[in-house]
């Protein structure tokens, strides 16, 4: 027990290291195949943590850190295929070797990073390694030298940062909290919290709770602090900007999550809802209403993701286990869907060589493949069925029904329906009209469609029969969230 | 009322005056970052402020006698009172530029801004029920004072130096808030701390020099146009 956890820990950060070091062929090959056995051993994990927790010291799979483990392993994989195709761009300059090595070396530690945060069994090391994940990303988004990688790199670092410096203090605030009840000098670990938590004093946690969701929250993208979001996801080199909507703002999530279980314990499940409730409601209206106004096609699958974090945070707000278990499916489906959008986008934008949508026109007729495939993710995004995001929407939607404030449920609706109306218009202006006959027509890269149908496979797996392993895995994750008998 | 006004308030310890008194020492030089014009000067009030937290850390230390304190004051002295100020004043050097005039909003009006949230911070923070059992418990107030404060600084000035020294300044505050309500935070923990706040710093510098190479100047006027 324990040594499968350590590999998926060692395995992403050596081969980072070695990327430094070994030519660019060797160094694809690497992260693939890193990529490869994250996942599977990802996946091996599924069934374990379905049925008890894997504890080894530092590091913790619970079924909770699973689902989000299982999310970041998948689009670390299949990032890694798509980025042999994006650093290999047929009839131009090859980039130098130097770009390549930190490229690799950078995406390897990120996805290492993430993998960490949702591995470590203790709440300040949770705190450390997202901080981590700051560090990396902020360099990766500013590793084309644009100038508008190095302001939005800028703004990036310095609001997650301070984010960041505000979720600190809700780690102490909880630590101190825990003093109470544990004793001076004790190691945070998640199960002693939980297990102590009852007798919390309850101000105390109330202040940590809501300096953690504003402080995570900042790098999860929940509204007002998202601002940094558009600009660095927009910005970043493609496998970058899908690596930070599909995964990162999952983890942060996470960690959210983790300060959720601990309220529900010490002050009961109301006061975390309505936190959540208040900042998700925020956040689903901005991005509904800027999703109808984008012209930057990454821009737009930003506020898409500031959408779905703000369901995911209404979600929690519901009290239905079903709601629960319809979050955490919808994290796996955001990722599948967002990671395959931006896939998607990065091949339109490299064949039409803009990012503004009114000039891309018919893209589906220039790409005949990436094109239908995008198109496809796009509508799944919207929650059209039988994309995952449709089961997951839905199971949220049945859960707030059953809510004593179902009231809720309507203005979800109302918000989620005006987002993807934005979404889809963008999406069917871009695909569905017209090729000009100016531009040759082809696919850029095989690598590129391979990690779309991947993308795709999963998202339609989870939104038709999701496997039972994986049920149950979600069903113990929301029995883990849910309130204590 | 008679009976709460016949108590005498006690007089605080020698201890207690002191502690208090170096969280108020941090408190001022945040309010001094606000008002300095250069980005030097503000770089080695960072590192005066950085100095007052880990004397904050030796002097709890010593007087409560808890040994990780001693390891945490040293790390911190050498990262945040030198290593992290000499990677600013690398950057400083080499863009041959020192940023004045950066600010928002007149210093009168940020000092009286600064004035209002540290009153906000201090009163609102001392509301709360939390006591501590190494500091006493206003200097978390002030820690909190010292948050608010940095923050308002990375709003008023508009050059990356100020906004980088702001956020460790911020970070300065959390650890004065963490010394008072969480002292046996054990030490593995404290110093992953001060390695994210070293990789970051190394961030910070990094970003700032590619502004810096781009922009031909550490004036963040230019970073405007991603909008929308």
């Amino acid at each position: 027990m324990g040594w499968d956890l350590i590999a998926l820990l060692v395995v992403p950060f050596a081969v980072s290291g070695a990327c430094l070091v070994v030519p660019r062929r060797v160094a694809q090959g690497l992260t693939v195949g890193s990529g490869a056995v994250t996942f599977a051993l990802a996946l091996l994990l599924v069934p374990r943590a379905a049925a008890a927790s894997a504890l080894s010291g530092w590091l913790r799979a619970d079924a909770l850190s699973t689902v989000f483990l299982t999310a970041v392993a998948f689009l670390y994989a299949a990032t890694a295929v798509f980025a042999v195709g994006y650093l290999r761009p047929p009839g131009e300059r090859e980039r130098s070797r130097r770009y390549t090595r930190r490229f690799h070396s950078g995406i390897n530690l990120f996805a290492w990073s993430m993998a960490m945060a949702t591995l470590v069994n203790d709440l300040a090391l949770l705190w450390v390694a997202i901080e981590v994940t700051t560090v990396v990303s902020a360099l990766l988004v500013a590793i084309d030298g644009t100038d508008g990688s190095a302001e939005a790199a800028w703004k990036y670092v310095l609001i997650a940062s301070m984010g960041l410096g505000i979720a600190l203090l809700a780690t102490i605030v909880m630590y101190h909290a825990g003093t109470q009840v544990l004793g001076n000098g004790y190691e945070p670990f998640f199960g002693r919290l939980l297990g102590a938590a009852a007798r919390f004093p309850p101000a105390v946690v109330r202040l940590s709770y809501v300096l953690a969701v504003l402080g995570f929250g900042t790098k999860m993208g929940l509204f007002p602090v998202h601002t940094w979001l558009p600009d660095a996801h927009s910005q970043a080199p493609t496998p970058v900007s899908a690596l930070l909507s599909g995964s990162l703002l999952a983890v942060s999530f996470y960690a959210i999550l983790r300060y959720y279980q601990i309220t529900v314990r010490a002050v009961g499940p109301a006061f975390a809802r309505n936190v959540l409730l208040a900042f998700g409601l925020a956040s689903l209206a901005l991005a509904a209403l800027y999703l109808t106004r984008q012209r930057d096609i990454k821009r737009l699958l930003a506020y898409s993701s500031v959408e779905h974090m703000g369901i995911l945070a209404v979600g929690m707000s519901f009290s239905a286990p079903v709601a629960v278990v319809g979050v955490l499916l919808h994290v796996l489906a955001h990722t599948a869907a967002k990671g395959t959008a931006f896939f998607g986008a990065g091949s339109v934008v490299r064949s039409l060589g803009t990012k503004d949508m009114r000039r891309i026109r018919g893209a589906i007729g220039v790409l005949p493949w990436s094109g239908p495939m995008l198109t496809l993710a796009v509508l799944g995004l919207c929650a059209l069925p039988p994309s995952g995001l449709f089961r997951s929407e839905f199971l949220i939607v049945a859960g707030g029904l059953s809510d004593p404030r179902d009231a809720v449920v309507a203005v979800l609706a109302v918000l989620v329906t005006l987002a993807s109306l934005g979404l889809s218009w963008f999406g069917t202006q871009t695909m569905l009209t017209p090729t000009p006959e100016s531009v040759a027509v082809g696919e850029t890269s095989g690598w590129i469609v391979a990690s779309m149908v991947v993308g795709l496979l999963a998202l339609t797996v989870l939104g038709v029969h999701p496997p039972s392993a994986l049920s149950g895995l979600l069903d113990r994750a929301a029995a883990e969230l849910g309130v204590p008998r | 009322m008679s009976a709460v006004a016949a108590v005498t308030p006690p007089v605080p310890s020698t201890f207690s005056g002191t502690a208090e008194g170096i969280a108020i020492l941090v408190l001022l030089t945040a309010f001094a970052m606000l008002r300095a014009p250069q980005s030097r000067s503000q770089v080695r009030l960072y590192a005066f402020q950085s100095l007052a937290v880990a004397a904050l850390a030796g002097y709890v230390a010593a007087s409560r006698h808890v040994g990780d304190l001693y390891a945490l004051a040293g790390l911190s002295l050498v990262l945040k009172a030198v290593v992290v100020p000499g990677v600013l004043m690398r950057v400083l050097g080499e863009a041959r530029v020192d940023v004045s005039r950066s600010q928002r909003l007149s210093v009168a009006s940020a000092v009286l801004l600064a004035i209002v949230l540290s009153v906000f911070g201090v009163f609102v923070v001392g509301s709360l029920p939390i006591s501590s059992r190494s500091l006493p418990a206003p200097a978390l107030g002030l820690a909190a004072a010292v948050i608010l404060v940095a923050f308002l600084l990375v709003i008023v000035r508009s050059d990356v130096v100020s906004q980088a020294v702001g956020f460790f300044s911020m970070e300065n505050g959390v650890s004065v808030a963490g010394l008072v309500v969480a002292s046996g935070l054990p030490l593995i923990v404290e110093v992953a701390f001060l390695f994210d706040l070293l990789v970051a710093v190394v961030v910070f510098g990094v970003l700032m020099r590619v502004h810096h190479g781009r922009a031909r100047t550490l004036s963040t006027e230019a970073l405007d146009r991603l909008r929308g």
